[in-house]
């Protein structure tokens, strides 16, 4: 089943016929993703890659049946392409867009609660690598290759932090449900705790790899929830161990500015909560192995 | 993006903050011009950098006649200011300002940020202002008032004054405060700020608000949409190899160490930064080369990289999502050949065209140090940087 995207997910691609929106819808359709079709407004009624593109995602979602949604829209216009997924009835979108304005990402937060739950959106991102779901489909950028089909969720800020792990994890053997970029911005749609849920609930995945970084209060809600609602085990590496306080390290949301936001007190509060940490960035997939060997041994 | 102090005064001021009278002064004479100009008997001249912490660093002065003005101005003219938050080679100072001299009853704090629990702009305040935030959040954490905005509906009046009288405020100074909650939040809203900071408003003698510093930082994402705002950058308060890189795509912080990074990501810059440091080494800087970078972009990383004299070796690690492994390793072979490189180069390359770009590595014939992992790329760039010093 994996989490919020299999083969049979009906994708659309917001912006697809932009260069970069085709280049990765066209890599999308290559490894088995469902992609149904395209919206850019002005060019509804023509098609691409073989997809109808449509004017607005209403149409598309009439028309096709999508649930899912890839925004590849350049920041000045994204927060807007998101609430438009939103209101058209759109379950899932992933964001990639980098530099959105924080007060438009604020809009679209307060703008997704209007919905009641049984049709409010779940956005992933922004300024993430995408959703893959290995074998079955993805929504983004990630090198589909370097995954290997399995039971470990990996959840991550930074994309090609999540690809280290996928692949120190493919070297020894252990496959991936799914793995999931939730970007690096300082607000954004689903948080650690979020997705958490997600794979505890999903009963094809036996573990989680949690890559966190510097900055922002996420670690420290879901390592409240791996505590207190969680029976699958979770293996945690949180990057900037030598990143020096109050300077932005690249992502707009990986500054220390608070108490608890430096790698170090993020990895005391996860291991509190009886997260296993990975020593060292090259230690993910070891420390992975060796807590479900435990796991193995134990039951 | 962080403006003067100057300038957060009179972008404060256009939405009805009230703010001391003052001039900008460009040379000590202009200071002293300015402060006959204001009138009075004393002024307070403050040094503008794009730092807190100024006044302990000495770049505020009070003084009481218009040479003792001219003279403190002149000792501050082209000075390196270094505070409490700079950096050991401190700011520039090239901009004073000069403003009369307030009588104060009272200092009291008040910042907007945005805060990343809520997702929402945060309003903190404090009756107990003056000092740092950081350092009144550990001294009197009980003074600290909260307050976050709805963004649907704004900052409410009823909002504005339970905070107001929260903070002990009285009489007239209710209205007063909540005016300039109203107008700090409008210009936060406005302008796409990311932090405003009044500290200390304070009370004067006479009973009246003023704000007597400012600081405003803003969204850079939004910098797009208020080109007033663009307008204001400073480049002289910035680090030019950091500014620089920034103009090229280039993400690039400087450290003190001495093994230079190329990366793709910022999760990777970091996470190399601590591999090299378990290794027993020093990163000299922070580098994402960003998506899809062309080999011209990994020659200029190199440069970037090579500006800082305490480098000794160079860390390349890729992994390649929308970037290509033979793109960077073209990139790298230009670099060696365009900039005469004679460091040693450590280069690890992953994911998208990786054969292909360890095929251009390997036929290069140059002395580059190959390794397939994270871990032995930081390990070889580390025990490299040992046998140099040895």
């Amino acid at each position: 089943m994996a989490i919020l995207i299999t083969e049979k997910t009906r994708v659309i691609v917001q912006g697809m016929s932009g260069r970069i929106g085709q280049f990765h819808a066209e890599d999308m359709i290559k490894h088995g993703t469902n992609v149904v079709g395209g919206v850019t407004p002005g060019k509804g009624g023509e098609s691409l890659l073989g997809r109808p593109l449509f004017n607005t995602v209403r149409e598309a979602v009439e028309a096709t049946g999508a649930e899912a949604s890839l925004v590849f829209v350049p920041p000045p216009f994204a927060a807007d392409a998101i609430m438009e997924a939103a209101d058209a009835g759109i379950k899932t979108a992933v964001c990639v867009t980098d530099g959105i304005p924080s007060q438009d990402m604020m809009k679209v937060k307060r703008f997704l609660k209007r919905y009641p739950s049984d049709r409010k959106m779940r956005l992933i991102g922004p300024n993430c690598a995408g959703i893959i779901s290995p074998g079955k489909g993805f929504m983004g950028i990630m090198p589909p290759h370097i995954y290997m089909p399995g039971r470990v969720g990996i959840v991550g800020r930074s994309g090609t932090l999540g690809y280290e792990a996928a692949s120190q994890m493919k070297a020894l053997g252990i496959g991936v449900s799914t793995s999931v970029g939730i970007g690096g911005d300082p607000v954004n749609g689903s948080s650690f705790r979020d997705i958490l849920e997600l794979f505890e609930a999903d009963p094809e995945t036996d573990a989680v790899m949690m890559i966190g970084e510097i900055g922002g209060p996420q670690e420290a809600e879901a390592a409240l929830y791996a505590r207190n609602f969680m029976k699958k085990p979770v293996v945690a590496y949180i990057a900037g161990l030598s990143a020096p306080k109050g300077r932005k390290m690249g992502h707009a949301g990986a500054i220390i500015s608070a108490f608890g936001e430096s790698a170090q007190e993020k990895v005391e509060i996860l291991s509190a909560a009886g997260i296993t940490i990975a020593p060292n960035p090259s230690a993910m997939g070891e420390t992975m192995a060796s807590v479900l060997a435990t796991r193995r041994a134990a039951a | 993006m962080d403006i003067h102090e100057y300038q957060a005064k009179e972008i404060l001021a256009r939405f009805g903050v009230p703010v001391p009278r003052g001039g900008l002064a460009y040379s000590p004479e202009q200071a002293g011009y300015r402060a006959r100009e204001l009138g009075g008997s004393a002024w307070v001249v403050k040094a503008q950098i794009h730092s807190g912490g100024r006044g302990a660093a000495g770049g505020v002065k009070l003084c009481r006649s218009e040479a003792e003005v001219q003279e403190f101005a002149a000792t501050l003219f082209g000075k390196q200011l270094v505070t409490k938050q700079t950096d050991a080679n401190g700011k520039g100072v090239y901009r004073l300002w000069v403003e009369g001299a307030s009588d104060i009853a009272q200092e009291l704090y008040l910042g907007f940020v945005l805060d990343r629990k809520s997702e929402r702009i945060m309003i903190v305040a404090s009756a107990h202002g003056g000092m740092e935030i950081e350092d009144l959040a550990e001294k009197d954490p009980n003074s600290l008032r909260r307050m976050t905005i709805d963004p649907a509906v704004g900052l409410s009046e009823f909002q504005a004054r339970e905070l107001a009288f929260q903070l002990g405020l009285k009489g007239g100074q209710i209205a007063q405060m909540v005016t300039i909650l109203k107008a700090c939040y409008r210009a936060y809203r406005d302008l796409d700020a990311m932090m405003v900071e009044i500290n200390p408003l304070v009370i004067t003698g006479s009973g009246d608000l003023v704000a007597l510093d400012a600081k405003m930082s803003f969204d850079t994402n939004a910098l797009f949409r208020r080109p007033e705002i663009a307008e204001l950058r400073d480049r002289s308060q910035e680090d030019p190899r950091e500014s620089t890189a920034g103009d090229h795509g280039l993400a690039y912080v400087g450290l003190d160490g001495d093994i230079g990074c190329i990366i793709n990501g910022a999760g990777l810059a970091m996470a190399t930064m601590d591999m090299i440091k378990l290794a027993g080494g020093e990163p000299a800087n922070f580098l994402d080369i960003g998506g899809g970078a062309s080999p011209e972009r990994v020659v200029r990383a190199f440069r970037t990289v090579l500006a800082d004299r305490n480098v000794s070796v160079i860390l390349v690690n890729i992994f390649a999502g929308i970037n290509r492994c033979d793109w960077v390793a073209q990139g790298v072979v230009q670099a060696y050949k365009e900039l005469g490189l004679t460091l040693p180069v450590v280069v690890r390359l992953a994911g998208t065209n990786v054969e292909e770009g360890r095929r251009i590595i390997d036929a290069s014939g140059l002395p580059l140090i190959t390794a397939d992992t994270l871990e032995d790329a930081a390990k070889a760039a580390v025990a490299t940087r040992h046998k140099l010093a040895a």
